[in-house]
């Protein structure tokens, strides 16, 4: 079992100016829309509760003031919570000292902003070496670090131009770059890609996952885009209305939707284009001796139900064996089954 | 009836005895104190006395070419445009041919001084009003104030004081120019985007940091627009800081007023219209070249 990179305990986030009155109402079921109505104050996040698990990828997903960008700003403390615990690597960044702080935030997190934040007035190298700089780096050494992650994002030869001389996607690859420099162990995404066209922002993600196969960051990463959670989450948390209404992995979510909310966010999935072979595969124990003795049809553990779906609808196989990359067997897929899943 | 048509038609005063005393009793004290403490207060101010006398001196000696030389290699530094350089060049032979050189280098020297000074307080205070939301209440009514005010009314106690000379003509001209380099500087650090100070946060920015790396060099521009206001400023109050003894271009409009020399008035006019624009062309140049990396043109 993987250890906790960061637990968040009861957190609560009330915007206005008396919030800290108001937690015991909400606790007592006061929603968001009656705090605003009647004692005028927003709810931002309602007792949320996660952990975040060493080197894994977590999604947190939410529509347009579910409390998402609210809840990435209180890990490295942009925003004060109103009251809870965040803890990082057993310490609580919510005691931390002014100068505590922003020792944690130069070596433990980096962000990178839907907007891209850069520096207008600085080149592309100084940009990524802006945190080395703030922590101060030797320049020297600062550049050799900057120069390697300007290579590893793509942008090499683009090192003395200025963010605004670059596309949108470049200027987010030196958004990535500025934080990776830093070496950080948690990396902060708040909707890094949502600015982006579709098919740079499917770039972006590829870069995004490669790096991370290499890396194994601790990366939070904040979306509206259901497709692009479940295609970069190891595990995805869904906020509405500044509460968790569901969390686990990209399966369980999309197969088990829990709440009505989910569900309609889940229904327009396709999910032939999603779900992996090994994701919904059983074990051979659940299927029956007949099936098993008749014929297989083998597919990749690592495919989409779309890149075999074609051969089965030509074979019409009554039973998938699903196999890993060395060629064995590791679990069985029914077509009764997989119709049930693709009708949903 | 009669009263009563008086009291509408006459504002209600205080008695006429109470103003005269309220007047002089304030006179009297501003007096005693500008007795008291003048000199103490001139001497305080003697080395801006010695900072500007040093620049007039070296404006007026050092050699016309030399001048000319130096504003066209700023100018051209700034804007990249020979028309602008041929046109001070011409400009400035057109002042030195009519005898009004050592008057204009004068007035130059003047506004020099006025605007390092005007910078070097109003930068500082710009940001300090800029960080503090208090401090922005307290200033943002005194400059209101400031630049409402008659500059010939704020003349009266910097001459009580100070008396007629270099010093508090400078003074005059410093406190008359110096409000839109303090708001500009304010506004343009508020207007920083939100979400880059958040980025500079993130990465743990010290407030020293933040404001040296980020928000002073992204305010750049408009403080530049500031820097220019101020000089546009200064030399709109030069000629009336001429009526406390400040010398140059002013000093002879001011002759010109008094013994109706319609052509030597706009001669040395015209000088003040030439060096304006060029010291509007230069510096707008400059504020323009900073904003170049954000145009997004290959530079």
């Amino acid at each position: 079992m993987l250890s906790n990179k960061i637990e968040i305990k009861n957190l609560y986030k009330i915007f206005g100016p008396n919030p800290s009155s108001l937690i015991e109402k909400v606790n007592n079921g006061v929603g968001k829309d009656e705090l605003l109505e009647e004692y005028r104050h927003v709810l931002g996040l309602n007792k949320i509760n996660l952990n975040i698990a060493d080197h894994s990828l977590q999604v947190i997903m939410g529509l347009s003031g579910s409390g998402k960008s609210t809840l990435i700003r209180h890990i490295n403390r942009l925003i004060e919570p109103t009251s809870g615990e965040m803890i990082v690597d057993g310490q609580d960044v919510l005691r931390l000292s002014q100068k505590e702080l922003l020792e944690f935030r130069k070596n433990k997190t980096a962000m990178v902003f839907q907007k891209f934040a850069l520096l207008p007035h600085k080149t592309v190298l100084e940009n990524v070496s802006f945190g080395l700089f703030i922590k101060q780096v030797d320049q020297g050494e600062a550049e050799k670090k900057s120069m390697h992650w300007i290579d590893r994002v793509g942008l090499l030869g683009y090192e003395h131009r200025y963010p605004q001389q670059l596309s949108g996607g470049m200027q987010q690859r030196v958004g990535l770059a500025r934080a990776l420099a830093n070496d950080p162990d948690i990396l902060l995404m708040d909707e890094a890609f949502s600015a982006l066209d579709p098919l740079i922002r499917k770039d972006m993600q590829d870069i995004l996952l490669e790096l991370q196969l290499e890396l194994k960051k601790t990366v939070v990463f904040i979306t509206h885009d259901l497709d692009e959670a479940l295609k970069l989450g190891d595990s995805i948390a869904i906020l509405k209305d500044g509460s968790m209404d569901q969390e686990g992995n990209a399966v369980d979510i999309l197969l088990d939707p829990k709440t009505e909310y989910v569900k309609k966010f889940v229904e327009d999935v396709n999910r032939s284009r999603v779900l992996k072979a090994k994701n919904i595969m059983q074990d051979s124990s659940k299927i029956s001796k007949e099936l098993l003795a008749g014929q297989t049809m083998k597919v990749k553990s690592e495919d989409v139900i779309e890149k075999f779906i074609d051969k089965v609808v030509i074979e019409k196989p009554n039973l998938l064996e699903v196999t890993d990359k060395n060629g064995l067997s590791i679990g069985y897929l029914t077509s009764e089954r997989l119709s049930q899943i693709l009708k949903k | 009836m009669a009263k009563e048509t008086n009291f509408l038609t006459e504002f209600p005063t205080l008695p006429v005895e109470l103003i005269r005393a309220f007047k002089k009793t304030t006179d009297a004290s501003y007096k005693a104190f500008s007795r008291e403490y003048g000199d103490y207060i001139e001497s305080f101010f003697n080395p801006l006395l010695k900072f500007l006398v040093f620049w007039e001196k070296l404006l007026v000696s050092t050699p016309w070419p030399v001048i000319i030389g130096i504003v066209c290699a700023f100018a051209f530094y700034g804007t990249r445009s020979y028309k602008i350089v041929i046109g001070i060049i011409i400009s400035f032979f057109f002042v030195g041919y009519m005898g009004m050189w050592g008057d204009m280098m004068e007035s130059m020297g003047f506004i020099i001084v006025a605007t390092i000074m005007a910078i070097a307080f109003g930068i500082p205070l710009g940001i300090w009003m800029a960080k503090s939301n208090r401090a922005q209440a307290i200033i943002t009514p005194i400059l209101d104030f400031m630049q409402t005010l008659p500059p010939f009314v704020y003349l009266i106690p910097v001459v009580m004081l100070l008396g007629i000379g270099k010093i508090p003509g400078l003074i005059s001209v410093i406190v008359y120019a110096i409000p839109p380099m303090i708001r500009l500087t304010n506004l343009g650090i508020r207007e920083v985007d939100h979400e880059i100070l958040e980025a500079a946060d993130s990465f743990g920015a010290t407030p020293w940091q933040k404001l040296t790396q980020v928000q002073f060099p992204l305010a750049l521009p408009t403080i530049f627009a500031g820097v220019n206001q101020t000089i546009m400023m200064a030399l709109a109050m030069v000629i009336i800081a001429s009526m406390i003894g400040v010398k140059g271009l002013g000093q002879e409009v001011l002759r010109a007023i008094t013994n109706q020399y319609f052509t030597l008035g706009m001669l040395n006019g015209l000088a003040i219209v030439i060096l304006a624009i060029v010291f509007d062309r230069i510096s707008q140049a400059y504020g323009k070249r900073i904003q170049k990396h954000r145009s997004g043109d290959a530079i």
